[in-house]
Order: structure tokens, then sequence, then C-alpha cells
């Protein structure tokens, strides 16, 4: 990581389903080589019809949500597999954050670790920000501050539309975040430990460490 | 630490591999053993240039190509031109860095998760990571098997270490006796089906009770494999006689005196007769049947004599609209049986169900017998050590003279990164683990289901049901 996050703001986009899997966020057909284009594949199977022509109807296709930074989602987001390319894609896209009222356990680590923001929120604000979303098939924007932990909604045309909810994240990561830590450069500083370790391990548990495959006479 | 009655099996692994607390309240955990595949970690070593580090304990690391690779027979790196760059980037990179490879070309190259166990590279009380969610499968073992993302990857490389947060713990606990011809695959679907996908998220999961003690390795790492389709990132078993009698000779286990040692630290390896989990459940095995998906998730599972479920009976909007665009999308009708459902393509493989035993299963069934003709039958091997098994036992011929075809090891049509795809609406029967909208390629539908059950499915063109699973059935007569 190499800049911190502190807020995201942006147009917020529904997707009104639990259990959405990585390989819809990003299907295998985007992770053939190392240079694809992932923010192109977001969603890619939904997004584009067999010929690669884009589907009006879908979401991010739509001219009010094609600049969206903000995904609002059902529960269990990201589950499936571990492939980091959908926090990715995500992140290519221009998505800055997602609000779920429960995310996959890997993705939810992997997301951190790209500054994609996964906010957790309570079922009742989930239900609270989609009906606000269907009045408003022009598109809303939200803002996102890690400081607060709020999502807030501010709309010119109508304040009594002014709302604002909490959303959770471990305190520790939200400072991580911020600060945009290098998470290996905070292990690395337990460089001694580490290597005191697997001396330890090495004599208590020498067979965990046979010599076919350290290649090394104990 | 301790808690009080007693610790669970997994308690005492994590706490063996604890190297620190950190102040965030995560732990910081020594990974004794790093696989790397070629699809997860071309970025990670890119970005360990650019911060100018280097692998840590490289001898602890071991590196296959196995998604992308070709699995047409006697392929090489450039068989598969669009997978090339992934390929040789793998085999560079791990040059470059003093990492063992396992290329197209060597003779145990294989599905990670096949090969892990395989080579004695998992073993019991140990803990493993790959950038590769199924990793779990090593739990049949008694080994920590988890799936990491690249940047996990990274971290892995540059400090031999995970910083995790701590999962909570849960056994699942299978009583009962499970039916003459059903298999770990039908246990693991049914018990997905019960508790959720989600219903294991957050925890690490131990399987357990006299049908798991029953099953043979193979079959465990069968259960393992799928945790992940739970929602779990860790899924494991108790090692026991069984256990070490696979490892033994292996070409990494322990030898000689090691052996000996670590043989008395497995039998250590339970829990705690008191030991609290976080959450317990028990299924009655008794009852259960062949099990097959019917939808887009791996909950999406009922009998093969089953129907596909109503959207209007389930209560939950979310849920039932979920269930509803399954059911467009697989192209089946609400209460709709699944027997008879024509199929297109049977594959099996998959680090679910491509080792030996799984082949030797899916053999006997089809031996003698006939594809459908409208049908594309494969075997791809987990393993080339697996097809060479298999062609010493003869198994090669059976399924040749029955219709399939026979391929050289990897990932092939579980995720289809390679070139083989199931073609857009076709339906095909797997073996593999997911069967997510465009999992096998763009607009492919998919039903998992055991080994036996796709190479009954293959022979009579459609889905099978629990009368043509009989071995007196007419159609394997
Ligand atoms: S066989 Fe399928 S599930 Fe297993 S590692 Fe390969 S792609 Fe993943």
């Amino acid at each position: 990581m190499s800049n911190g996050v502190e807020r995201v703001e942006g147009v917020m986009a529904l997707f009104d389903r639990c259990d959405i899997n990585t390989d819809a966020i990003i299907p295998s057909t985007w992770l053939r080589t190392a240079s694809a284009d992932l923010g192109k594949g977001l969603f890619g199977g939904e997004r584009y019809d067999g010929q690669g022509r884009e589907i009006d109807s879908f979401v991010l296709n739509q001219p009010a949500f094609r600049q969206s930074r903000l995904i609002l989602a059902d529960d269990n987001f990201g589950c499936g597999s571990s492939r980091e390319a959908a926090v990715w894609a995500l992140v290519q896209f221009g998505i800055g954050c997602v609000l779920a009222p429960s995310f996959a356990d890997i993705f939810y680590e992997n997301a951190f670790r790209n500054n994609l923001v996964a906010g957790i929120i309570d079922v009742e604000t989930y239900q609270e920000i989609k009906s606000i979303l269907l009045d408003h098939p022009d598109g809303l924007s939200f803002n996102v501050d890690l400081h607060s932990l709020t999502v807030s909604l501010s709309d010119p045309h109508n304040p009594k539309h002014n709302r604002c909810w909490n959303f959770r994240m471990p305190a520790s990561r939200v400072q991580a975040m911020i600060r945009g830590d290098d998470e290996i450069s905070t292990t690395l500083q337990h460089h001694e430990d580490i290597a005191d370790f697997y001396k330890m391990k090495s004599s208590e548990n020498p067979w965990l460490f046979p010599q076919d495959l350290i290649g090394q006479k104990r | 630490m301790d808690k009080e009655g007693g610790l669970t099996l997994f308690d005492k692994i994590w706490n063996a591999h604890l190297v620190r607390q950190l102040d965030d309240g995560r732990d910081l955990v020594f990974v004794d053993r790093h696989v790397l595949q070629e699809t997860t970690c071309a970025q990670a070593f890119a970005n360990l240039r650019k911060a100018g580090r280097s692998v840590r304990y490289p001898a602890l690391t071991i590196a296959t190509q196995d998604h992308i690779v070709s699995t047409r027979p006697g392929r090489t790196e450039d068989s598969n031109p669009a997978g090339r760059e992934l390929m040789q980037l793998l085999r560079s990179n791990a040059l470059a860095a003093g990492i063992r490879h396992y290329g197209v070309d060597h003779p145990s190259q294989g599905i990670v998760h096949v090969i892990a166990p395989e080579l004695g590279l998992a073993l019991p009380g140990s803990l493993l990571a790959c950038g590769d969610s199924h990793t779990s499968t090593v739990g049949g073992l008694g080994c920590l098997g988890i799936g990491v993302g690249t940047s996990e990857v990274e971290h892995i490389l540059a400090t031999q270490t995970l910083a995790l947060s701590k999962p909570k713990s849960m056994r699942i606990v299978y009583e009962g006796t499970l039916q003459a011809g059903l298999s770990a695959k039908d246990l693991i679907l049914h018990t997905i089906a019960r508790i959720g996908v989600a219903g294991g998220r957050g925890f690490a999961v131990e399987y357990a009770g006299p049908v798991i003690e029953a099953l043979t390795v193979e079959a465990r790492l069968t259960l393992c494999n799928m945790s992940i389709e739970l929602g779990a990132r860790l899924g494991f078993i108790a090692p026991d006689d069984k256990t070490i009698a696979y490892l033994e000779n292996r070409e990494f286990s322990p030898k000689g005196a090691d052996f000996v040692t670590a043989c008395a630290d497995w039998r250590a390896l339970c829990s705690d007769e008191q030991a609290i989990f976080d959450r317990q459940i028990h299924i009655d095995c008794t009852q259960i049947s062949h099990q097959v998906s019917w939808g887009t998730t791996p909950e999406d599972v009922v009998s093969i004599d089953g129907v596909v479920p109503d959207p209007l009976q389930v209560v939950d909007p979310a849920r039932r609209e979920r269930i509803s665009q399954a059911i467009r999308y697989m192209a089946v009708q609400p209460g709709q049986k699944l027997s008879g459902l024509p199929i297109d393509v049977a594959f099996i493989g998959s680090c679910t169900n491509s080792r030996l035993s799984d082949l030797i299963q899916a053999a006997a069934l089809v031996r003698g017998q006939h594809v459908a003709p409208h049908v594309r039958a494969l075997v791809v091997p987990g393993s080339m050590s697996v097809k060479r098994q298999a062609e010493a036992l003869g198994l090669d011929a059976i399924f040749r003279a029955a219709g399939f075809e026979w391929r050289d090891a990897g990932c092939s049509m579980c995720v289809s990164i390679n070139e083989d795809v199931v073609p857009p609406g076709a339906r095909c029967i797997a073996t593999t683990n997911r069967n997510f909208e465009n999992r096998q390629g763009p607009k492919s539908r998919t039903h998992i289901a055991s080994p036996a059950v796709v190479a009954v499915a293959a022979l009579a063109g459609c889905l099978p049901d629990s009368s043509m699973m009989n071995p007196n059935s007419e159609l394997l007569s």
C-alpha cells in the first residue's frame, strides 16, 4: 500500500443479490494473462453479450452508473475463490468501497490490502439505502468517511434525503488504511522473531523440515 | 490462551505456529509449506522485486503449473499459447528464487492440491498455504491448509508468515453409516446444502465422527476440499493410522528416525474430549443419497431423485430472487425432476475428485459400456503420477473404450482458463466444486456430483436417478 485512504465519494450502484461470487466479479476469461484490463472485465459475464457487446440493462453500462465509485450488495459478497483479481477488477474499474451486510473471508482480507473499503452494514441500513437507490434510477452520490465510519448522502435537490449511516470495519484496519501501511514492512519488523521461531521448530520437530526438502544436513 | 476444559485440534496446531501476536490483535503464524500456482503469483513476485525483497525460505516453497496448462496428451508449455505468459513467468520466477518447480514437463506435475499430499509436502500438524482457495484439501491429512490471495502470497514469500485473525472453531460430526456406493462428495454436498455457502464463514471446521473415521485418506481430501464452499477457509480431520500409512515413504515425508518421532507427534493431534467448539453440528448419514447440484451455488444441491425447488416457497426475498435467477440460468423449471435432464458434457477431474480412487470408482461403472452418442466425456487425472498409476491398472483402456478422452493432468474444465471449455448453453455434469454462472465457460451450465454419478450420467446421456446407480441396473449390467 502506498497512499492512505480517508474517504470515498461518488455514485453508488446497487447489486441487490446475496452470494455474489468472485467468478461473477471477474470471470476467468480475464485471468489468462498477467496484463489484462481487469476493470474492463469487472462483472464481464453479465456486462457483455456473447459478441463482447455491452448489455444496456446491466447497471454499470447505464450512463448514470458508468462512473460508479461505490457498490451496495447483499450478504456474503465475494464468496467463491481466493482470486485477488476480483478486488483488483473492482479497484481498476474505479470502485473504492463496497458496503454489504457480510463478506466472504478471503475477499474481505484481500480488499484491505488493496485499499478497497469493505464496510459491513446492518441489514436495516442495507434495506434503507437500497430503497433510496431504487427510487433514484439516475444515480445518487454518497460519501464514505473512514474517520467516522459513516456513509452519508446529501441530496441538493431534496435536503429531506440528507442521511447518514454507520458501517463497521476493524479499528486496526481503519488506521492501517488511513496511514497507508505496508503490511510486509510491518511484519519484517519481527524478522528476528520469525528466524528464532524457525530455528526452534526445526529442533523441536525435526520431521517438519526433512533433509529431502531443505537440502541440508542437520 | 488455553480454553478452559481443553483444546481443539485447531487450537493445538494454531498455537504451535504462533510466532507472536500483533498489535492489531491478529496472530503472526509461521507457514511451514508454501505452494504456488501460475495464475495467482505473478504480481506477488513483481511486487517483491519492486520493493527489493527476496524470498525468505525458498526451500519451503514449491511451484506447479496446473490452472492454465493444456491437458492434451503430450502437451508442452507451448500447447496453450494463451497461457504461455503466466506459465513462463512462474517458471522464471521460481528458477530465479531457487524454488522447486513442477512444470508441465515434470513427472510429478499436477493440481496443487493433488500433488501436495502426494509428494508428502502436507503433513499432519503443519501449516500449508497456497494462493488458491481449495488449499483446505490437505486438511484430509490433519494439515492446516489455508487459501490466500496474491498479496498474502507476497507476504509469505517475503516473511514465511501470515498475519491472520484466528478463526472460531466448528465441528461437524457425521454419525450413522453411509450407504454403499456413496462417497465423500455426497457427504460434503449434503453438508453444504444443509448449512449453506456461508455456514462456515469465520470458522475453522473439524470433520469428525465414525463416518469420517471410516473414510479413506483420499476421500478425506475430497471432503476437506470443499470446506471453502461452506464459506470456511480451513477444514481438517484428525490424523490416524490411515494418515500415517498414506504418508510413509512419500518423497518429502520424514524418513527413518524422523518418521518415528513424527508418528508419535501426529498421534497426539486430536481435540481434547472437553474441548469446546463455537459451533457444533451433527449429521446423520444414514439417510443421505447420491447428491447433485441443480443451480448456481454449491448449496443448490438435492438428491439425484429430487426436484428443482420452487422460489415461491422461499420466504427471504433476496434468496427467492437468487433462486429464480439460478433457475433461469440453468434452464430448469421449479418442481422439475432432475433425473432425465439431458447433458452435453461429462467431466471427471479437478482437485475435488481426480485421485486414483475416484478414477477406479468411475472406471468400474463404465467398464464395457459406452458414453451416450451426444455426450463429450473427459477424464483429467489430478496429477501425472495419478495418470501413470491409473494406466498401470489399465483404467485408461477402460475409459477410452467407453468413449472418454484420457488427458494429461491439470485443472482443465474445472475453471476453464485453458482451452477445455464447455460451450455456451451446454449442460455439463462435473466432479468439480463450483457451479457458478460462466464457471466452465461463458453461459455454461454446471451440475456438480460424485465421480460415480458423473460416470453413470455420461453413459445415460442425462442426469441419472438412483435406480440407475444401482449396480444391478440394466444400464450397468
Ligand atoms: S481443480 Fe479447480 S478448484 Fe481445484 S485448484 Fe484447479 S481450478 Fe481450483
